[in-house]
């Protein structure tokens, strides 16, 4: 079915309310239209569309907590759902960390949703993905890739008086060319909120341009260089930071932000000064949610300013046991940056190697948020401010810590796409000294 | 459900992070997960109606999948059950072949309105992408099997066992760490139903009904006063078992080196969260190890990601032929490097086999999602790589007229492709104990359990830790190490295998969440191996300070 508007919305919350006879009831409602295409070989192979619907009743007696889900919207449905997840409710043991569900809310106007990602037909998906095979066929290479668009409806509604609702869009582009002969191989990756700020010639552009330059790479050393990460290079690293601000972890001694004696880092200098991270559910460039799932505002936050720890991301229970405001986890990170382009930051560069992507990254050592994981699809080494010729990839050991404690300089900041979570984040290009390379490896 | 929302679900993120997050999916009451909403027939009429409507719209070949897919899963920490959750899936996936190409298509609508009409979009997908199309699909033939049936031959339904009784031994693990020293403990159970009936226009009509369980754990023990913590997960095995992998049976049990005790067809999780417990108090004082080359000398349940990360991936055709270029990669296994008949992939002493029929294995299937019957093949004899992985539509490449019947789908709702089987190492002909390999090694590591796994896009080079780590020093254990990680490269590491103990150590280690494909789709496979060993490995030290 299409998506509901925000009066089609509250009008079903508030019928499936009024079937509850639980001491409290939450109900979440999920619409997602999703389109890709995935290419590979020069090729289409496969490609769809899937419309869901997703309804999600919550039900409380005293501590006592029941979740059911349907995707069938008629009446009997509708009341079927609330007596399953009030049924789980009694069965289920007390959890003495439920916390009642929040009242009424104030949240910001969100600016997610862009009608022409939404309005995207099958042609345009189409043309798009042929834009990017004819820069394979005229540059004479290999391309394989990957089109997907959303657009989604988030409402929810409690028994506490609490509704909110928003509209979002979304379209990710990434794009492999290789050249024939498979000693080549070049990425870029897009996400945007709106469809019509997609280039797909001009990404596959750079893609290809990549590929065709790191076909005759050489060996050099292991050891540690100072790099360039490209934003996608750095957003895999750097999320593992913001995925790991969570309070309760830090204070419970397990996390790289605890400290001997029981404390925790929060407004402790971690990294270097010229490092601010914050998240903005209504900037422009990367619009989030200005609600979470459970009904908390989201707003303005500074996770890290001047190089401090400023905030951290609280449970609702744990910020009740701390007696400190429950400050939900970000939908996406914003790192500000200077004004360099990442041309300029490489022609500042007398000996260096620039990073494209880093793949297959996987925690080392949680205490000290050591990561490995290896370089991909254009690396390449400069000397004297110039790119001067392909080498082979690397598998790298380092803690984002520790290299934003090695920071030389920032770039300009860009929207860039993690391939390890698909998340979307605005990070710049960044210069850092002795980033740790261990070993050498022969992929292409 | 994908692999995030579950590692989300499990509380098993960086580090053994516990997040409570809202459950999605689809949770229903525990009767209801033993209804059966549709009968053989009901499918087979339902089926037919796919199948006729494709051929009567031009398609060439048809087929479909109407599935049931149910879980059951329970998270718990310390003494509180955070959440029981069970969800249901049902729909169709109808995939066809129009004008050489594949479209596909599929609904929760599982009416034959709602099939026709899935039917039709899927013949609309595969015309319009005809036109990108270069080579016609081409299909190695299959049998028609007609009317048949298979099961996971389990002694226990887990979804039959109450759900106080589950949550139960889940507060008792978690007791019994505490008990031991643990300061956090976190315990999860998860409980898969597949019911899969498959029907094709090659004259199929397959019901399958497919369970697979997996326990596990992990203990946190916190230094307070030095800021130090150290986690140990479970040496439990995810299995295409029921509810009897849970009962614990002495038959099952081994004797590890040191203190670690391993686990074959049952598992006993209260003993492993006791030993978990001290063995993660005991990380925290452990020697740091000094950095070199040793003989490693790995056990089954860490062994199974090696082959799965260095063999299984490397072997699958449509990677190496460039369907996953863009995301999982390509391989350093191409196809001139088989086709010579002479690339050492490891040494004399290793044979690997592919199978999807191995009793307990999370693989085994009767039929796979394309309806071919499921078999055993060699992918390594002697050290020679011998075959791939490949499916239907590709394994004429391979100049074979038979698909191996590795092809899956995560749901009714994602199309199936080329998955990965249980991939195995066969253990050493002749009779050698873990103990007498102890004994043998000079200076080595024993390492039991996965840890942080990491290989490049062609499957070259990884880095692979463990769950714990002891230090081998002239044929006696010498004490417990940490911070250790041993890089590779994948036919150096299997051409330095020296010894593979005997059938007496093989068992199964299991991946539940293997990810593959765009959009990313899961799927479980285990790996039987018996303790090998591997000569001159570098080890380095992954301790740092921040």
């Amino acid at each position: 079915m299409p998506l509901l508007t925000q009066d089609e919305a509250q009008a079903l919350l508030k019928k499936v309310l009024s079937y509850s006879k639980a001491d409290e009831c939450e109900i979440n409602l999920t619409g997602t239209i999703t389109g890709n295409i995935r290419y590979a070989r020069n090729s289409v192979s496969t490609s769809g569309g899937i419309s869901t619907n997703t309804l999600v009743v919550s039900s409380a007696y005293g501590k006592k907590l029941g979740v059911a889900t349907i995707n069938e919207f008629d009446d009997a449905s509708l009341e079927k759902v609330v007596r399953r997840a009030e049924e789980l409710a009694k069965l289920a043991p007390e959890n003495p960390e439920f916390v009642s569900f929040l009242g009424p809310q104030k949240y910001a106007e969100p600016v997610m949703f862009v009608p022409a990602t939404a309005a995207i037909t099958p042609k345009q998906r189409a043309d798009a993905v042929a834009q990017s095979l004819q820069v394979a066929k005229d540059t004479k290479t290999v391309a394989a890739g990957f089109m997907e668009d959303t657009t989604t409806m988030n409402a929810m509604m409690n028994s506490k008086g609490l509704f909110a609702y928003n509209t979002s869009t979304g379209v990710n582009f990434s794009i492999t060319m290789r050249t024939e002969d498979g000693k080549g191989s070049g990425y870029a990756t897009r996400g945007y909120n709106d469809f019509t700020k997609l280039d797909t010639k001009k990404a596959s552009q750079i893609a290809a341009d990549k590929g065709l330059k790191s076909a005759t790479a050489r060996a050099i050393e292991p050891g540690k260089y100072t790099v360039i990460l490209e934003p996608a290079a750095a957003a895999v690293l750097l999320e593992n930071i913001f995925f790991g601000l969570d309070a309760r972890q830090a204070d419970e001694g397990r996390s790289f932000l605890s400290q001997p004696g029981g404390k925790t880092r929060l407004g402790e200098k971690l990294v270097d000064e010229r490092v601010n991270m914050y998240s903005d559910p209504l900037n422009p460039e990367l619009p989030t949610s200005t609600w979470a799932g459970d009904g908390r505002p989201q707003e303005k936050v500074s996770w890290i300013e001047k190089g401090v720890i400023k905030n951290l991301t609280y449970s609702r229970y744990w910020a009740e046991k701390k007696g400190v405001k429950a400050i939900p986890g970000p939908d996406g990170v914003i790192m500000e940056g200077g004004t360099k382009s990442l041309e300029e930051l490489i022609k500042g560069t007398k000996k260096g190697i620039l990073v494209t992507r880093l793949w297959y990254i996987r925690p080392v050592d949680p205490q000290t948020l050591l990561l490995t994981g290896l370089t991909r699809d254009g690396t390449f080494y400069i000397e004297n401010g110039e790119i001067k010729f392909p080498i082979k990839n690397f598998r790298f050991n380092e803690s984002p810590v520790i290299m934003l404690n090695n920071l030389e300089e920032l770039g300009k900041v860009e929207r860039t796409v993690s391939v390890e979570s698909n998340v979307n984040y605005l990070i710049p290009p960044m210069k850092i000294r002795d980033f740790t390379f261990s070993s050498l490896s022969d992929a292409v | 459900m994908k692999r995030r929302e579950f590692v989300q679900l499990a509380g098993l993120g960086i580090g053994g992070m516990l997040m409570t997050v809202p459950l999605m999916g689809n949770p229903i009451p525990v009767e209801a997960l033993l209804d059966v909403p549709l009968d053989a027939v009901q499918k087979k009429q339902l089926a037919d109606v796919a199948l006729n409507t494709a051929k009567s719209q031009g398609a060439t070949y048809a087929d479909i999948r109407i599935g049931r897919y149910l879980n059951q899963f329970i998270s718990t920490r310390e003494n509180k059950v955070q959440n029981i959750v069970n969800t249901e899936s049902f729909g169709v996936g109808i995939r066809v072949i129009v004008n050489g190409t594949w479209g596909f298509a599929s609904t929760n609508t599982v009416t034959p309105d709602g099939i026709k009409k899935a039917t039709q979009q899927a013949v609309a997908i595969a015309k319009a992408n005809s036109k990108f199309q270069k080579e016609p699909v081409k299909l190695a033939p299959v049998k028609s099997y007609g009317e048949v049936t298979w099961k996971t031959p389990i002694e226990k339904n887990s979804f039959e066992v109450p759900v106080s009784e589950k949550a139960d031994l889940l507060l008792k693990t978690n007791a019994a760490a505490q008990q031991n020293g643990a300061s956090f403990v976190s315990s999860n159970l998860f409980q898969v139903n597949e019911q899969k009936y498959f029907a094709s226009s090659e004259g199929s009509y397959i019901d399958q009904d497919i369970h697979r369980i997996w326990p596990t754990f992990s203990v946190t023990a916190v230094d307070k006063g030095s800021g130090t913590f150290k986690i140990r997960q479970a040496l439990s095995a995810p299995m295409g078992m029921g509810y009897e992998y849970m009962i614990p049976k002495a038959i099952d049990k081994l004797h590890g080196p040191a203190d670690v005790m391993l686990y074959r067809n049952s598992y006993d999780m209260i003993e492993d969260a006791t030993l978990a417990a001290k063995q993660a108090k005991e990380m925290l004082t452990a020697k740091s190890v000094e950095p070199g080359k040793y003989s490693v000398v790995l056990e089954p349940n860490h062994l199974g990601l090696t082959i799965h990360e260095s063999v299984g991936h490397p072997l699958e055709l449509d990677r190496v032929l460039g369907y996953e270029a863009n995301y999982a990669g390509t391989s350093f296994a191409t196809l001139d490097k088989w086709k010579t008949g002479k690339f050492n992939y490891g040494s004399k002493l290793v044979n690997i086999f592919a199978d999807k029929v191995q009793p307990g294995s999370l693989g085994a299937v009767g039929y796979d999602d394309e309806g071919v019957q499921c078999k055993r093949w060699d992918l390594i004899k002697d050290g020679i790589l011998v075959n791939y992985q490949a499916i239907r539509d590709q394994v004429h490449i391979l100049g074979q007229n038979e698909s191996h019947g590795c092809c899956y789908a995560q749901s009714w709702s994602d199309v199936q492709f080329q998955r990965m089987a249980n991939i195995s190492l066969a253990p050493g002909k002749d009779p050698y104990s873990i103990n007498e390999m102890i004994k043998d090694v000079e200076k080595g590591i024993y390492i039991a359990g996965r840890g942080s796994y990491s290989i490049d896009q062609q499957r070259y080079n990884f880095q692979f830790g463990g769950t714990v780590f002891y230090e081998i020093k002239n044929g006696a254990i010498a004490g417990m190490l940490n911070d250790v990680a041993y890089q590779s490269n994948t036919q150096e590491f299997w051409n330095s295998c020296t010894k593979i103990c005997d059938e007496k150590d093989y068992r199964l280690f299991g991946s539940f969440f293997d990810g593959k494909g765009q959009p990313s789709q899961v799927s479980a496979v285990s790996h039987g191996s018996s303790t090998s060993r591997f000569d001159g490995i570098n080890v380095i030290n992954t301790g740092r300070t921040i």
